[in-house]
């Protein structure tokens, strides 16, 4: 087919008019658009309440379907517990007598540990939560990962609180609407986490590579500290995210880096919690001792990086 | 008389309500993004930009030169890419298509396609370079299965809209 070429307005003045102003508009458009950008290079966080308000009114969509999507994708588990139901039953009453006896040893160790460590002082910042919710959707189509949690202003998140899950550290808040909120996730490749081996405490850091998985740096340059099957925890240098909170398992190494998987997966996430942002204490105690010793440690490490 | 009257307003109220169904699968293109499922990776094509471009090729008159501004913005706001970045990318290709319409001497379905790998390539791409800028990182590899399933899924695209259009101008 021959092309037509576009729009000839032929000889109307209206229409040419019509033609031209159209133009104007598009290109004035085009023009404010990188107006905004521009505005967002020097100040990331300055339309968070314009994306905050947008996903505290899609939020209840998303969270909606959610159920929906979960309960859908445990078919098979009911049918399966349905045909299993007797025996199951019989094995689970056990299993629930042995639970039930070891709860309550647990909660008399729990009780005398929290004792032990008020004697000697070593409450640091208690972990408090300030909210439980559902993640209920994330950006699909975008090269950011970020998801959107379904509780803000209003349950007291704000900017810069860390959200975890029982398996291990999601993320953290970037901008908060009355009723819902925005995660970057740990796979996001601008969010960078302190961490520390479990093994043996070698600081290092992760950053997110946008698919799924996050690449480990050790923080001391030289040989590489990382093994597979390693498993890291956050190590609370510089505040936001507090320490101990597991993060990922390294599943490969190449030369002083390393690949990991996080051990949270949003995906199959049910509920998050978020925490408030951490604060190293800055005492002239063991602990600040310490974090002094990982910041020396850092700093030839940070020399390394581009 | 008058009951003719009144048919005759329920066709026009029925013409207008067909009329917005571009401009509604457009918005229903950035509504997906609202699906219940937490991603790891750019997993999902820009579909309302395929569909927007999908009209655009079925009907190069159906879309006025700015009409990437309202369309982009909306898009901004669900897909969580910087807020302006489809307003500037959506007008440029619509700028680079009427461009290249007027010099094009031969148009078929394969130059579509052609033409519509290369912008919806080049938005992805944009759209990460401005996520960059603006505090995102650079990735290139993970965005690759996403530029597959684009370009595969676009003649989809103009199927889906070839039978919207059909139902938009059965009256």
């Amino acid at each position: 087919m021959a092309s037509q070429g576009s729009k000839r307005p032929g000889f109307s003045r209206r229409a040419r008019f019509g033609l031209f102003a159209g133009y104007v508009v598009a290109i004035t458009g085009a023009l404010v658009g990188a107006g905004l950008i521009i505005v967002a290079i020097f100040d990331p966080q300055g339309f968070a309440s314009i994306r905050g308000a947008v996903s505290s009114a899609t939020a209840p969509v998303s969270a909606s379907g959610r159920g929906a999507v979960q309960s859908g994708g445990r078919i098979d588990d009911y049918i399966a517990n349905w045909w299993n139901a007797g025996r199951q039953n019989a094995e689970l009453r056990a299993e629930l007598d042995i639970a039930r006896r070891q709860l309550i040893e647990a909660r008399a160790t729990d009780l005398e540990n929290r004792r032990l460590r008020q004697l000697v002082n070593l409450i640091e910042g208690e972990s408090e939560i300030i909210v439980t919710a559902r993640l209920v959707n994330s950006s699909l189509t975008s090269a950011r990962r970020t998801a959107t949690l379904f509780a803000g202003r209003n349950q007291g998140v704000r900017s810069g609180q860390p959200v975890s899950a029982a398996d291990g550290l999601v993320g953290r808040i970037i901008d908060s609407g009355p009723s819902a909120s925005r995660v970057l996730l740990l796979t996001d490749r601008s969010n960078i986490v302190p961490v520390r081996l479990t093994r043996d405490g070698t600081p290092a850091f992760t950053t997110g590579r946008g698919d799924g998985q996050i690449e480990v740096r050790a923080l001391e340059a030289g040989r590489s500290p990382f093994e597979e099957g390693d498993v890291l925890i956050t190590s609370g240098t510089g505040g936001i995210y507090p320490p101990n909170v597991p993060v990922a398992v390294i599943v490969e190494v190449f030369g002083d880096s390393a690949m990991a998987t996080p051990l949270a997966n949003p995906a199959s996430l049910d509920f998050a919690i978020v925490q408030p942002a951490y604060e190293p204490v800055v005492e002239e105690d063991d602990a600040a001792e310490s974090d002094e010793e990982a910041e020396t440690a850092a700093a030839p490490g940070f020399s390394e990086m581009p | 008389m008058s009951r003719l009257r009144a048919a005759d307003e329920n066709i026009a109220v029925i013409r207008a309500q067909l009329s917005l169904i571009p401009a509604a699968s457009v918005i229903a293109g950035s509504l997906i993004c609202l699906m219940p499922i937490v991603a790891q990776a750019p997993l999902l094509p820009p579909f309302a930009l395929m569909i927007f471009l999908a009209w655009r090729f079925l009907r190069p008159e159906i879309w006025p030169i700015w009409a990437g501004l309202p369309f982009g913005l909306f898009d901004d706001l669900l897909s969580g890419n910087p807020i302006g970045s489809g307003m500037l990318l959506w007008t440029a290709i619509l700028l680079a298509l009427d461009f290249a319409e007027n010099r094009a001497m031969w148009r078929d379905y394969w130059i579509d396609w052609l033409v519509a790998t290369g912008a919806l390539t080049s938005y992805i791409i944009g759209t990460m370079v401005l996520n960059a800028l603006t505090g995102g990182g650079w990735i290139f590899w993970p965005l690759l299965p996403q530029i597959a399933a684009t370009i595969l899924l676009f003649p989809l695209a103009l199927r889906l809209c070839a039978r919207l259009d059909r139902r938009r101008l059965m009256l």
